[in-house]
């Protein structure tokens, strides 16, 4: 039976078995292989998407549990890096290996939508659950102080 | 570089072996490819195999090392854009096929490790990149009758100096590329440098922020099947017997079939695949390693070092200097075995087919890759093409070759396309690790406590047996003692001996290598020698260090950044260590809190000295740093695998934890200016951090770490 869900702003629909985990919908049925495959038990936040706004880690999501729902992963944050999480990691040059860096932004940006200026234990609190191995703590922490300063500035020049 | 980019690229080789328009400088044809009998030499090899300029002045670099992390992609195109004067916002790249033009000349095959990438592309690539544009300025000179050295290069394009005339690279690349390649192309004064030396943005994050950036894992081909394998728990079993009815029952499962690792299980989806291992009964012949133990191997080890080992390096008589000595300082140091855990599991996926071999792999080693396919397929070398995606991390992991023999079996079975991924619990089990290893130091005093003596005996596994056996030579693997026997400091008796102990355990290349623990044995023992002799751990280094300027040089620069010896918040200790590995210079210094009830290490800050000689990209030798420091804090502060009835205990990151942001220091980098030839920059900074965090403990209290991981009950 099919499963439909909006999929990075546009509705989708798949037929495949209700206990597959989101992860491998994405990445096997519809070849959306920006989020990661890690460890299969939501310990290192690699496969981390948006569910209705909330960060979530598809490797143990069923897939009949989002239909309905609106999924947001890496390529539906921006078409084109334009994202101010996005633009902040480029600016720092955050990404090492670069295999961990979709989850880290993607529980970023769900950390600036509830808390535009978070200080460094709710980033402590927010992004523990994203491991990366190559060591890029310290530039993550400074792209999501610099992303939230650019998201201010946007919102007072938008005031 | 996307998955349709893969698929884009064949479509370029295609053209190119047609006849397509861009220029191709010595670059790797389908169908065009040379035996490495027929190949040109390694030395000069592959002069010029780097660059392709399109007639719209779009630069292609080909970067023949693997990407994993370590910023090779941006240190390349810098040292190549900066001789061939480009303009850095027309560049692309890809990564090379497998081919000899594209041989790492300090190991003879294509590979990346060791830390040797800018050191081994320096020259060939400074080189390549000014031959090219001697041949451009050659061809636009032509072209107005004037001398060449009335031109010059700028921006991607040739300039007339009297008269400001340019034409860009792009119409003039492909007469350029008739010319001879000049066989010693002036290189510019490094004070002209415009890319070398300057922190540069990485060309690869913009890919690795949106998602599109295409790792092993990633790559989808048409009518790719998705495939796992079940593996024999205990090191080297196999399948006694098994009963897949159940699998075949799983929903998009294809075919379950026995390969030399196990039993592969064919999907129409990864998780398929994964459901149908699940439902497999398999009764194994565990083997001859179904009783050992990490206990049984500790008893293993005391007992080989008891006995003497090959001498690794002899200086002066340490023995008869130790029975001199005003006092003696004895200790014993044992470290686990470390998993790699790359992020990107384990993974490949191959095309095999009667005519040919592609095969997409986050590799670090290419010739491998393709001698492993043509192995298995029977194919020649040249109808195996690899295709180096992203790697996901590989700090020595994908040196091996086990994931591609995995694939290229299951595809050349299957006939079609196969992508193999692990698990992460395949992946922590059936690592090569880093070799679990016990160390004895004995060392002498004199009366004002400077050392006489030193004599030291290594026991632990060899990597070289298994992968470079010709290297091991008496039983002495210099892997094993690197870290150890480079002593610089001034000590006239020295003695380090090894004892090849094998366990049964697969060990294999780990971040910095043999340096990993033995940078962690000397330099805790030498705050132990301080200690004794009343001296400033600092200061006692700084003395030792005489004959030892590089040494010295970082040693002093952290130190003087960290504060060294200024008062510190209550509660904070230092530690300080100096490291040389892969031809470059590390010093760190850590700051610490202990909180002995807890049993918790807390570091807070980390300040890194380095002199890795002339470096590239400033920007990215920090960035390794900072890498290499967390990569070490992990393994000093949580790190082990343990054995258990021949099997790995640990399986995911809940029972094998890696360091998390909310236990990341700040981490501080000094880089040493420098002239001395270019050193590694993607190991070295990983051994001081383990004894600079020890040192900082042994200070606060009292007593040294003399183990690893760090535990509570070493802390009281």
């Amino acid at each position: 039976m099919a499963i439909s869900f909006t999929l990075n702003g546009k509705a989708q629909s798949v037929d495949v078995s209700p206990d597959m985990p989101l992860l491998w919908v994405l990445r096997d049925t519809l070849n959306l292989t920006g989020t990661k495959f890690g460890c299969g038990m939501a310990l290192c936040g690699a496969c981390t998407v948006h569910i209705n706004g909330e960060a979530t880690r598809s490797c143990i999501t069923p897939v009949s549990s989002v239909a309905g729902k609106k999924i947001t992963t890496i390529e539906g944050l921006s078409a084109d890096g334009s994202h101010p999480v996005q633009q902040a990691w480029m600016e720092e040059d955050v990404p090492q290996c670069g295999y961990c860096q979709s989850g880290q932004i993607m529980s970023a940006v769900a950390l600036l939508s509830k808390k535009p200026n978070p200080t460094d234990s709710d980033i402590d609190d927010a992004m523990s659950g994203n491991i990366c191995r190559c060591g890029t703590y310290q530039r993550i922490r400074k792209a999501i102080h610099r992303a939230a300063s650019m998201q201010a500035g946007k919102a007072k020049s938008a005031a | 570089m996307s998955s349709s980019h893969v698929l884009l690229r064949r479509e370029f080789l295609k053209k190119s072996a047609s006849g397509g328009t861009a220029l191709v400088i010595g670059f790797y044809l389908p169908g065009k490819f040379e035996a490495p009998a027929a190949a040109p030499p390694v030395e000069p090899a592959a002069v010029n195999a780097w660059v392709r300029i399109a007639p719209d002045d779009a630069v292609t670099l080909v970067i023949d090392k693997s990407e994993m992390g370590q910023g090779v992609v941006t240190s390349l195109a810098m040292l190549l854009a900066e001789e061939l004067e480009l303009d850095w916002k027309k560049i692309k790249f890809e990564f090379a096929p497998a081919a000899p033009q594209y041989f790492n000349p300090l190991f003879g095959l294509q590979g990346t490790g060791g830390s040797t990438s800018v050191r081994s592309s320096w020259e060939p690539l400074t080189k390549a990149g000014a031959a090219a544009r001697e041949m451009l300025i050659a061809t636009a000179a032509k072209q107005w009758y004037v001398q060449p050295s009335a031109c010059h290069a700028e921006n991607g394009a040739v300039v007339h100096d009297a008269t400001s005339k340019r034409l860009g690279y792009g119409v003039l690349a492909v007469e350029a590329s008739k010319l001879p390649v000049p066989a010693n192309p002036a290189r510019k004064d490094p004070k002209d440098y415009k890319y070398i030396g300057k922190p540069t943005k990485r060309l690869d994050t913009p890919a690795k922020v949106t998602g599109k950036a295409s790792f092993g894992i990633d790559v989808r081909l048409p009518n790719m099947q998705y495939a796992v394998v079940a593996r024999c728990p205990v090191f080297g079993g196999k399948v006694r017997s098994v009963d897949d009815s159940k699998a075949k029952g799983i929903r998009g499962v294809k075919q379950v079939l026995e390969i030399s690792t196990g039993v592969a299980v064919v999907a129409d989806n990864t998780w398929s695949a994964m459901e149908g291992r699940r439902a497999l009964e398999i009764a194994w012949d565990e083997g001859s390693n179904a009783a050992i133990s990490s206990d049984a191997i500790r008893k293993l080890y005391l007992a080989a070092a008891e006995k003497p080992g090959a001498i690794a390096r002899q200086d002066g008589d340490a023995d008869a200097a130790l029975a001199g000595a005003a006092r003696k300082v004895e200790a014993a140091y044992e470290v686990p075995f470390l998993a790699h855990a790359t992020m990107e599991p384990m993974n490949c996926v191959a095309d095999v087919r009667t005519d040919g071999c592609d095969i997409y792999a986050p590799t670090q080693f290419q010739t491998f890759t393709q001698n492993t396919s043509r192995k298995i397929t029977g194919l020649k070398p040249e109808q195996v093409r690899v295709y180096t995606t992203y790697v996901g991390g590989g700090f020595g992991r994908r040196a091996e070759q086990d994931f591609i023999a995995e694939a290229v079996e299951i595809s050349k079975a299957r006939g079609a396309p196969v992508l193999v991924t692990w698990s992460r619990e395949d992946d922590m089990q059936h690592d090569f690790y880093r070799p679990a290893a016990y160390t004895t130091i004995t060392a002498g005093l004199d009366a004002d406590g400077w050392p006489v003596a030193w004599k030291s005996r290594v026991v632990s596994p060899s990597i070289m047996s298994r992968f470079f056996p010709g290297s091991v030579k008496n039983g002495l693997d210099n892997s094993s003692v690197e870290g150890i026997v480079e002593m610089k400091y001034g000590i006239p008796n020295f003695l380090c001996e090894y004892v090849l102990t094998d366990t049964g355990v697969p060990v294999g290349f780990w971040r910095s290598v043999g340096n990993s623990q033995n940078g962690y044995i000397v330099e805790s023992f030498v705050d132990d020698l301080a200690k004794a002799g009343g001296k400033d751990p600092f200061e006692f280094r700084r003395k030792l260090l005489a004959n030892a300027p590089r040494h010295r040089g970082v040693l002093e620069l952290a130190a003087e950044k960290a504060g060294w010896g200024k008062p510190l918040p209550a509660g904070r200790t230092r530690g300080i260590a100096v490291v040389e590995s892969f031809g470059s210079f590390v010093a760190e210094v850590a700051e610490v809190s202990v909180n002995r009830s807890s049993g918790k290490v807390r570091v807070h800050r980390v300040v890194c000295a380095v002199d890795c000689g002339r470096h590239v990209n400033p920007d990215t030798v920090a960035a390794q740093m900072e890498g290499a420091i967390v990569y070490g804090l992990s393994a000093a502060l949580k790190g082990q695998i343990t054995i258990n009835k021949g099997r790995v205990e640990q399986s995911n990151f809940h029972d094998y934890e890696l360091l998390r942001v909310n236990d990341m220091p700040q981490v501080e980098v000094h880089i040493m200016p420098s002239n001395e030839a270019p050193g590694g920059a993607g190991e070295p900074g990983t051994p001081p951090i383990a004894p600079a965090v020890c040192n900082a403990i042994f200070a606060a209290t009292g007593k040294p770490i003399r183990r690893l991981p760090i535990r509570a009950e070493d802390l009281a």
